[in-house]
């Protein structure tokens, strides 16, 4: 079970977080200027990589803020995590 | 009291005192506290315990605590029967009950007995090889019965499980003597600490192996040590307790026990133990020797012999012959020819043990180095082993220099295992330590220790020092910063080990690997035979290592034999993987106070008493305990909701609307972002107006419905279906905070802040009006689909003319804790009109009726807006919306899409089953053209009314259709859904 720190609650068990997906995601528009792959890619299409990945996550069951979580997904190692108007991190493998 | 003949007169650990009756397989034993099953069991001369998986053959004590493969019992009977327990780790109770597993009527005399005959037909991947015609769904009853386990118990367990969540600088596992050196050292350099242990006692293996540790017997510094623990505060001690897991992010699991006495208020505590360190002095398990024969009872590894002795004051034998592959071995001897067991010989299948023969010669016993066992004699219990120099053996069904040895108990000590299960799960790496014949922990996760003989350190000296070392160590990383002093020390030892995997093949007899499963030698040369590299695809297909023993004591052999069968190096072969559990856990633990109404607790409304005292039956929706219907004297259910039915056409209903969510928006921007989360307009919603709305998934699929009220400028109250409050919530934060941080809005939800009644039906202003209010109740000033606050009652009160009947109707939110006051005062100024309480039964056909779909009833998960009618509304708006790019695909523009529509039985007395299918070939009853979603008996219209998702339905109102269900055909008509009060005269009334 991963241990996540909240940024405003600091370390709290997994079951209090909800995962929310990969970021950047960027919502692409206007619609009507948007592509059909384009839209398809923005709601289907992720990098899922080995090892570091950017995601964010929601303290659901504590302040109920999303925050961004710097997750191995080998080893499950969080290397940081942030609130959301930090700068996002850097990931690099 | 009569003393049994395998009870030694004096000594153990036991409690004389106090005898414990006890029954096995229905005979009546006595033992004493202190005892085990096991240990009772064997004081007592019973020799065999269970019979064998497969072949049923007679099994008896192999070992003394978790490592035991036979010795499988249940204790207990009805509800509270555990199943699949190693006699050897049951403490003795008072008039505990325990029964043989796998054999009937007892393990002494065994119906299946014979199956062993049958041995040589069923061989590994027996069952896959011949069970496969017809299926082997055909066979499972009859071969699950003969090759089982335990039974469940009969009915829900009454007993009562904890967990508790702690946080500690120091996890110990293991209270041997490295695990309580190691939490000595944590505990006095300052560190929280918990130490624990699977055994009822303190010490490990210093319970039965007689050593000193700092100069005085090993069990005073042992009490000492404990004394120590439990009186500093900063130390947690638990015995009975068995780390079972590691997980992420350096949490263990704990399974505390809390013994097998009848007044206990818990049973089994989970402890999910999250440790900044952890030092895993886990001990290491003896194994057994792979020769023929070797599963006949009175075969023992040589230290669960001892521990009987010495720990029990139980004779496991009256001459015993050690068989031995390890210095160790000889220290069982020392141990148990003072105690009255004559040691036959010491058979070391080493050519030159070396000087620890030596040191067994000069002491007066007889050892036979270079010589293996080729066969045990008795079946229900060892005669005789005969031995042979490993030259002769080579040298196949030779019986040149056979020496017989008379015994009736065989120790065995073929080297140890160090436990290395929670490192391993724990992602650490093993590495294959050849001097020592076991993989011992390698390069590990950060934060975890090994320690002592879990480390491959197998002598007391070493045990002691790296335990005291890890601790300390431990602690230090923690930020600890006391003296913890100095080591315990303790003599050297020698303990040196060959590996013998197993005896060479002599003859046809078969040499067991894997105890509890019945695999042999044979069958893992059979294995490599078939070419199964992978040590995983062998353990699946022969069965080794798998089972409530995990194969502690038989692992390592069966490596060690597919190595050389296999000519590949151990290293290579490597282990299977360690998964948790290390030891079985009773689901009971793992469910702790998650069960029955706590699994998942319903949700009250403020109204719940209210409609107990109305005669309701309750239902679960959507996580709420709420009214399906209200119970009248002599009445059937269908004729209560008829009548809640008629009431609400015919004079006035109330309906306890309290679990629809709600959740207020403010802010400057709450009408942008609406307008966002919406499909339809909520911008232009003018102030103290209503608006029905749709919000969607970005896939476009419907998500939810309901009213948006718009109470000022900048803020609106958005009422969400009862069991999406959450969802729709948590939605609205997602986007505010992750799309659109700009937005200055906030969002609540209010749902259990504010009860809600419904007031429906023609009567409903008559009612209101009858209650004191400061709102105009004048269908001009307080037309359909608006919203006043004001008072009611005296009480602040939001009320809005909505409903979910298509009758005239007001929702009224008060705060919770008014709910009540205000339903009774309703029901009560009602009486005279006629005034009924209705559940969701009612509501459920009236919406039906009305044509008011039900979102996930009447809308599946690929339901867009255009579907339902909502094409118009859509159409109106120009800005973008959740969802909207995907309702521009191809697809969401099919004609033939599934729309919602209404379906009229042409008997209008049939009510059509809900999931019944629109089919296409009526003839032959072939091709789906959509479903029935609702449908219901209408009281108002005096026929039977449907809905439905048919494709293309929209444009076919008037088609005739078939609709089909279970070999049945019934005619229907594709009509609007709007069945009752098209116009919405009523509504609008």
């Amino acid at each position: 079970m991963l241990r996540i720190s909240c940024p405003w609650c600091g370390p709290r068990d997994e079951p209090e977080f909800r995962w929310g997906g990969e970021v950047p995601v960027l919502r692409p528009g206007p619609p009507e200027a948007v592509s059909d792959s384009a839209w398809a890619q923005y709601l289907f299409v992720r990098d899922n990589p080995k090892g570091w990945v950017r995601e964010r996550w929601v303290h659901a069951f504590g302040c109920r803020q999303w925050l961004i979580v710097v997750r191995n997904t080998v080893t499950h190692e969080i290397r940081a995590t942030a609130r959301l108007t930090e700068p996002l991190p850097e990931v690099t493998p | 009291m009569r003393m049994s003949a395998h009870r030694l007169e004096s000594g153990g650990r036991i409690d004389r005192g106090r005898p414990l009756a006890f029954a096995f397989d229905g005979r009546r034993y006595e033992g004493f506290a202190g005892d085990t099953l096991a240990s009772a069991l064997l004081a007592n001369g019973v020799r065999i315990l269970g019979r064998s998986f497969k072949l049923h053959r007679p099994r008896g004590i192999l070992g003394a605590w978790g490592e035991e493969p036979n010795a499988i019992v249940q204790i207990g009977t009805g509800e509270t029967t555990v199943p699949n327990l190693k006699a050897t780790q049951v403490e003795l109770a008072e008039a505990l009950e325990a029964r043989s597993v796998n054999c009937w009527p007892s393990a002494r005399s065994d119906v299946f007995a014979f199956l062993k005959m049958f041995g040589p037909l069923m061989p590994a991947g027996f069952y896959y090889k011949t069970f496969k015609w017809p299926s082997w769904h055909w066979f499972e009853p009859t071969v699950r019965r003969a090759a089982g386990l335990g039974v469940a118990p009969t009915g829900a367990d009454p007993d009562r499980y904890e967990e508790r969540h702690e946080h500690c600088d120091v996890l110990v596992v293991g209270a041997g003597p490295a695990g309580l050196a190691a939490a000595l050292a944590a505990t006095r350099a300052g560190a929280r600490t918990v130490l624990a242990d699977d055994r009822p006692v303190l010490g490990g293996a210093l319970q039965w192996e007689e050593k000193t540790v700092d100069e005085r017997p090993a069990l005073e510094w042992v009490g000492e040590v404990e004394g120590e623990l439990r009186a500093a505060s900063n130390a947690r001690v638990l015995t009975r307790t068995t780390a079972f897991g590691c997980y992420d992010h350096h949490l263990v699991a704990l399974a505390e026990r809390f013994g097998e006495q009848t007044a206990r208020p818990i049973r089994e505590r989970l402890w999910h133990v999250r440790a900044e360190q952890v030092v895993l002095a886990t001990g290491a398990i003896e194994r057994q020797l792979v020769f023929p024969d070797n599963d006949v009872p009175g075969v023992m590894l040589a230290s669960a012999a001892r521990n009987y002795a010495v720990q029990y004051a139980v004779r496991p034998g009256r001459r015993a012959v050690l068989v031995t592959s390890t210095d160790s071995g000889y220290d069982a001897a020392e141990s148990l020819k003072p105690r009255g067991i004559a040691i036959e010989a010491i058979v070391d299948t080493r050519m030159d043990p070396g000087e620890v023969a030596a040191r067994a010669r000069r002491a007066g016993f007889a050892v036979r180095a270079g010589y293996v066992p080729v066969r045990v004699h008795g079946t229900r219990a060892v005669r005789a082993i005969d031995i042979q120099p490993l030259a002769e053996t080579l040298r196949a069904h030779s019986t040149g220099s056979l020496l017989r040895l008379e015994c009736d108990l065989v120790c065995v000590s073929g080297g140890w295992t160090p436990s290395v299960h929670l490192f391993s799960q724990a992602r650490g790496q093993l590495r294959y330590d050849a001097e020592r014949a076991a993989f011992v922990p390698g390069s590990g996760p950060k934060g975890f220790q090994c320690a002592g003989s879990a480390a491959g350190q197998f002598a007391l000296r070493e045990c002691l020092t790296d335990g005291f070392a890890a601790g300390r160590k431990a602690a230090k990383a923690t930020g600890a910063r006391s003296d913890a002093g100095i080591s315990p020390i303790a003599a050297p030892e020698r303990t040196a080990v060959a590996p013998f995997w197993a005896a060479p093949r002599h003859d046809h007899r078969k040499a067991w690997v894997d105890l509890q499963n019945d695999v042999t030698r044979a069958d893992l040369e059979l294995a490599a035979r078939e070419n199964l590299r992978s040590v995983e695809h062998v353990k699946r297909y022969t069965t080794t290592g798998m089972a409530v023993d995990q194969g502690k004591t038989s692992n390592m052999n069966a490596l060690g034999i597919l190595s050389d069968l296999t000519k590949t190096p151990i290293p290579q072969i490597g282990t299977t993987t360690f998964r948790p559990p290390y030891d079985p856990v009773t689901l009971g633990t793992l469910a702790a106070r998650h069960v029955g109404p706590l699994y998942r607790p319903l949700r009250r409304t403020p109204l719940d008493s209210q409609h107990s005292d109305q005669g309701a039956c309750f239902e679960d929706f959507g996580g709420w305990r709420r009214a399906a219907w209200y119970t009248s004297h002599g009445q059937s259910r269908e004729e209560c909701i008829r009548a809640e039915k008629r009431a609400a056409r015919g004079a006035v209903s109330l309906f306890d609307g309290s679990p629809l969510g709600k959740i207020e928006v403010r802010g400057p921007d709450a009408a942008v972002f609406l307008n966002r989360m919406y499909c339809n307009s909520m911008k232009t919603l003018p102030v103290g107006r209503v608006r029905y709305g749709i919000m969607l998934s970005e896939h476009g699929v419907i998500l939810d419905d309901g009213v948006c009220l718009r109470l000022a400028e900048d803020h609106f109250l958005v009422s969400t279906t009862s069991g999406g409050a959450d969802r729709i919530f948590s939605g609205f934060e997602e986007w505010l905070q992750c799309e659109w941080p700009d937005l200055r809005v906030l969002a609540t939800n209010v749902t259990c802040a504010w009860g809600n009644i419904a007031i429906a039906g023609p009567r409903a202003r008559e009612l209101l009006s009858l209650l004191s209010t400061d709102v105009d109740l004048d269908p001009k000033a307080f037309p359909h689909l608006s919203v006043r606050c004001g008072r009611l009652e005296n009480v602040p009160a939001r009320i809005a003319r909505v409903g979910f009947t298509g009758e005239l109707s007001f929702e009224i939110n008060v705060a919770a804790g008014y709910t009540a006051a205000l339903w009774e005062r309703l029901l009560e100024r009602g009486a005279p009109l006629g005034v009924r309480p209705i559940g969701i039964e009612a509501l459920q056909d009236l919406r039906t009726e009305k044509g008011y779909l039900h979102v996930g009833t009447d809308t599946d998960g690929r339901t867009l807006p255009t579907d339902i009618g909502m094409g118009e509304a859509l159409a109106k708006k120009s800005e973008d919306f959740v969802g909207r790019r995907s309702l521009e695909r191809a697809e969401a523009k099919r004609p033939d899409r599934l729309q919602l529509v209404g379906l009229s039985a042409d008997d209008p007395g049939t009510v059509l089953p809900v999931g019944a299918h629109v089919v296409a070939d009526p003839k032959a009853r072939l091709g789906s053209q959509g479903y029935v979603t609702s449908s219901c008996m209408s009281e108002a219209l005096g026929r039977t009314v449907a809905l439905g998702l048919v494709q293309g339905g929209r444009s076919r109102h008037g088609e005739s259709v078939a609709i089909y269900c279970n070999g049945r055909l019934w005619p229907a008509h594709i009509v609007s859904p709007q069945w009752y009060d098209p116009k919405g005269e009523r509504l609008n009334a």
